[in-house]
């Protein structure tokens, strides 16, 4: 190999500082954009920052914040996000964003600066045990001790985020190690030497898998995140799998986009606050095709009542989500497209047939559970129902055809606007699944104009939850970030409120959001655009006034501030324990002792 | 999966692991993390370069906890091979134990005959004192203290279990 073709081999990068060695193996990465706040032990970095323009820094105001805009841009784009925050309490604030990435697998490569080796142990200024902290926070971490590890580890770190399961990785450097003269070695690197997902399926899985579907007299697809994290080609797969068979599909609050929510074979979310139909049909069905989700005990409700007469396939790429929560008939161990791909040649070539005519009467049962109409709602008079909100802003986005993205934070918000808002593409709809992260939506917002400087993003938001992270307004002004904070205002922690009154007798402790700021002030002093919303007639309008505004908006909507999130399965029941919205006076019978120990 | 998935089993594990810094932190803090038992662990280099390590991990739980364990350990990024000695097959497994009897007369005398019968070594002597070392199955030692305790017993320190397969068959 000539020294032409490989320039930065072995004697000519013992020029380059560990710090830029990190910088050219981030842009050798793929590394466009990486989100960040500085401090004393990652100087170092910064200053190869400012001495090259190959990668652009985005100045956060919170490290919290870094990590979830890195979780916006790697959920819209596929792509690994980057974050790059210093020692101590830069790694500290930094975990809340890096567990959130864990739960919900979002590949993310987090750069902690560190004291320099020769004091780590010695509690030095800004010095934490990162990698003690971040151990169970991350999908692996590293602490790199020498300059000839640099290379290797930080392109290992991108293999490890994106492989497999996704997830986030903490690389801690030490000072000197940035400082100090370091080699660097192009990737890729050879194979990992104990890290080896599988992500093909087993062919037999597969064919049990499509045996156990053919003859299937109720069955459902239930797809989850799995599916977008494996790619925009795994959705495809699936709405060809779907439309081919003729089920029915629900998605998780992960995967909603992975399968088009206009499509009539599509049912709708399922899980504590999916509809009545899904979840009906999870609970009725007979054969049930897992891909991508994970049995979360919000989908599940009560293990032991969990479609209790069904045969369970379940298609993971990660093989410890396989008989955790819920025991299955078949295990397929796979990347969901792969599966997808997999299943959807062994349907063509199988020859058992497919008894269509059973499939209808499933349908008219079906048909006969979306005459509930679960997500029905009265909209009249002034107050604005948080529903018609969403609702609007959805028919008014699909109306202008703008590619348009949503986050939301966490909380009733969050769940109407998983109800209302239809996802036709993957990659289109960023929320905290998992750690159920107040304070998410403005930051991955943030992370996802950047990746898309001429879409629509918005934060579907709360009053309070908005609150979490509303120094990110800053970074808005900043970068010229013209996204759109809607917030769906209540003047309580909506959630909060609501298991309040449905499970501990209206006793409101500490749920309502008093001493509000003005939103439009608000907005204004972050040199942002301010709306309040309080009369329904004006909500059109609203709407229309924030989407237009070429900078960021905050949309203060004040909206019914006792309505609830139905239909609800409440905690420790089961799927056909739900309960719906025109149940709703009189409180929730039914909830056990041992369903108010759940959260 | 059986119904008959509350019943309780112990299970050897060996996991060959990457020997980095922090691998034995996340095997441990797995098993912390998890609620899952560990009622032994031992770890020590097994290659000729060291950079692999074995760590044999004795647990408990139900058919579905043991699963998970596996499984668990088996996604940490520096894990090479998990396996499971008790449902594999027939297995060997050993612990080294040290045991420091003091006494003197006629209980000194007990302590040797008992050690011979254990085929337990002496490695210390003083005029008062033995130490002992002995090799075996957990109930082997266990049962070899439990007889010491009487005639002096006054201090134990134990490996743990360690196991590998029977017959020709490789780990790695």
């Amino acid at each position: 190999m000539s020294a032409a073709t490989k320039p930065a081999s072995t004697e000519a990068a013992l020029t380059m500082s560990g710090a830029e060695v990190v910088l050219r193996a981030l842009k050798d990465n793929g590394v466009e954009v990486i989100f960040g706040y500085p401090g004393g032990a990652v100087l170092p970095i910064y200053d190869a920052l400012f001495q090259q323009n190959a990668i652009r820094h985005i100045l956060v105001r919170h490290e919290q914040a870094a990590v979830h805009a890195a979780e916006g841009y790697a959920r819209s784009t596929g792509k690994v996000g980057c974050v790059l925050v210093t020692s101590g309490p830069g790694a500290t604030n930094a975990v809340t964003g890096l567990v959130d990435a864990l739960m919900d697998s979002i590949p993310v490569v987090c750069l902690t600066g560190q004291v320099p080796t020769h004091l780590i142990g010695n509690d030095a200024f800004q010095e934490a045990d990162t990698t003690g902290i971040t151990r169970p926070a991350t999908k692996h971490n590293y602490l790199v001790k020498k300059s000839g590890d640099l290379a290797r580890v930080v392109h290992e770190a991108f293999y490890v985020a994106k492989s497999g399961r996704p997830g986030p990785v903490v690389i801690d450097l030490p000072k000197d190690i940035l400082i100090n003269k370091a080699p660097y070695t192009e990737p890729p690197i050879a194979a990992h030497r104990s890290y080896r997902p599988q992500t093909e399926p087993d062919a037999e899985q597969i064919r049990k898998a499509v045996r156990l579907l053919k003859a299937a007299k109720r069955p459902i697809v239930y797809a989850g995140g799995g599916v977008i994290n494996a790619g925009p080609e795994a959705s495809r797969l699936l709405t060809e799998f779907v439309r081919m068979t003729g089920f029915p599909c629900t998605n998780t609050l992960m995967g909603l986009g992975a399968f088009p929510s206009e499509d009539p074979h599509f049912v709708g979310m399922l899980g504590m606050h999916g509809t009545y139909e899904a979840n009906l049909a999870m609970h009725g069905c007979d054969v049930m095709l897992n891909i991508g989700a994970r049995f979360d005990d919000r989908v599940t409700g009560r293990l032991n009542a969990f479609a209790p007469n069904s045969k369970k396939i379940h298609a993971d790429i990660d093989p410890s989500s396989i008989n955790k929560n819920v025991p299955v008939d078949v295990a397929i161990v796979g990347d969901a497209g792969r599966v997808l791909a997999a299943l959807i040649e062994c349907w063509k070539t199988e020859d058992a047939p497919q008894d269509k005519h059973v499939l209808t009467a499933w349908w008219r049962q079906i048909d006969e559970w979306r005459t509930k109409d679960c997500l029905r709602y009265r909209q009249s008079g002034k107050i604005i129902k948080p529903q018609h909100a969403v609702k609007r802003l959805y028919e008014i986005t699909k109306e202008l055809g703008r590619e348009t993205f949503i986050t939301t934070e966490v909380g009733q918000h969050q769940m109407w606007a998983a109800q209302y808002f239809g996802f036709q593409k993957p990659n289109r709809w960023m929320t905290s699944g998992g750690l159920g992260t107040m304070g998410y939506g403005l930051p991955a917002a943030m992370g996802v104009q950047i990746a898309h400087p001429d879409a629509l993003v918005i934060d579907i938001a709360g009053e309070a939850s908005i609150l979490m992270n509303i120094q990110e307004m800053g970074t808005l002004a900043q970068y010229r970030l013209p996204v759109k904070v809607f917030i769906l205002n209540n003047e309580y922690m909506g959630m909060v409120r609501q298991w309040q009154e449905l499970l501990h007798g209206g006793r409101y402790s500490e749920s309502y959001s008093a001493a509000l700021p003005d939103f439009v002030k608000l907005a204004e002093s972050f040199h942002a655009k301010g709306i309040r919303v309080t009369d329904a007639d004006d909500l059109d309008a609203g709407i229309r006034e924030m989407i237009a505004y070429p900078g960021p908006v905050i949309a203060d909507i004040a909206v019914a501030k006792d309505e609830n999130c139905f239909p609800m399965i409440p905690s420790g029941a089961a799927h056909n324990e739900m309960i719906l919205g025109e149940d709703q006076e009189g409180g929730v019978a039914g909830v056990t002792d041992e369903g108010k120990v759940l959260v | 999966m059986s119904e008959a998935g509350n019943a309780q089993r112990a299970a050897t594990i060996a996991v060959l692991v990457e020997n980095e810094a922090g691998v034995l932190a996340r095997v441990i803090g797995l098993f912390s993390g998890r609620g899952y038992n560990i009622d032994s662990l031992t770890v020590a280099p097994v290659d000729e370069t060291g950079r692999i390590s074995r760590i044999t991990v004795v647990t408990s739980g139900t058919e579905m906890v043991i699963e998970q364990i596996k499984a668990q350990l088996d996604r940490l990024v520096p894990v090479h091979k998990v396996s499971d000695l008790t449902l594999e097959g027939p297995h060997l497994v050993r612990e080294l134990a040290l045991i420091k009897v003091v006494g003197r007369g006629e209980n000194r005398v007990e302590a040797l005959r008992l050690a011979d019968a254990f085929r337990a070594r002496v490695v210390d002597a003083t005029t008062e004192s033995f130490v002992f070392e002995m090799t075996g199955a957990a109930e082997k030692i266990d049962a070899f203290c439990a007889l010491m305790r009487p005639i002096g017993l006054a201090e134990v320190s134990r490996t743990g279990a360690v196991a590998i397969a029977r017959g020709p068959r490789g780990l790695s």
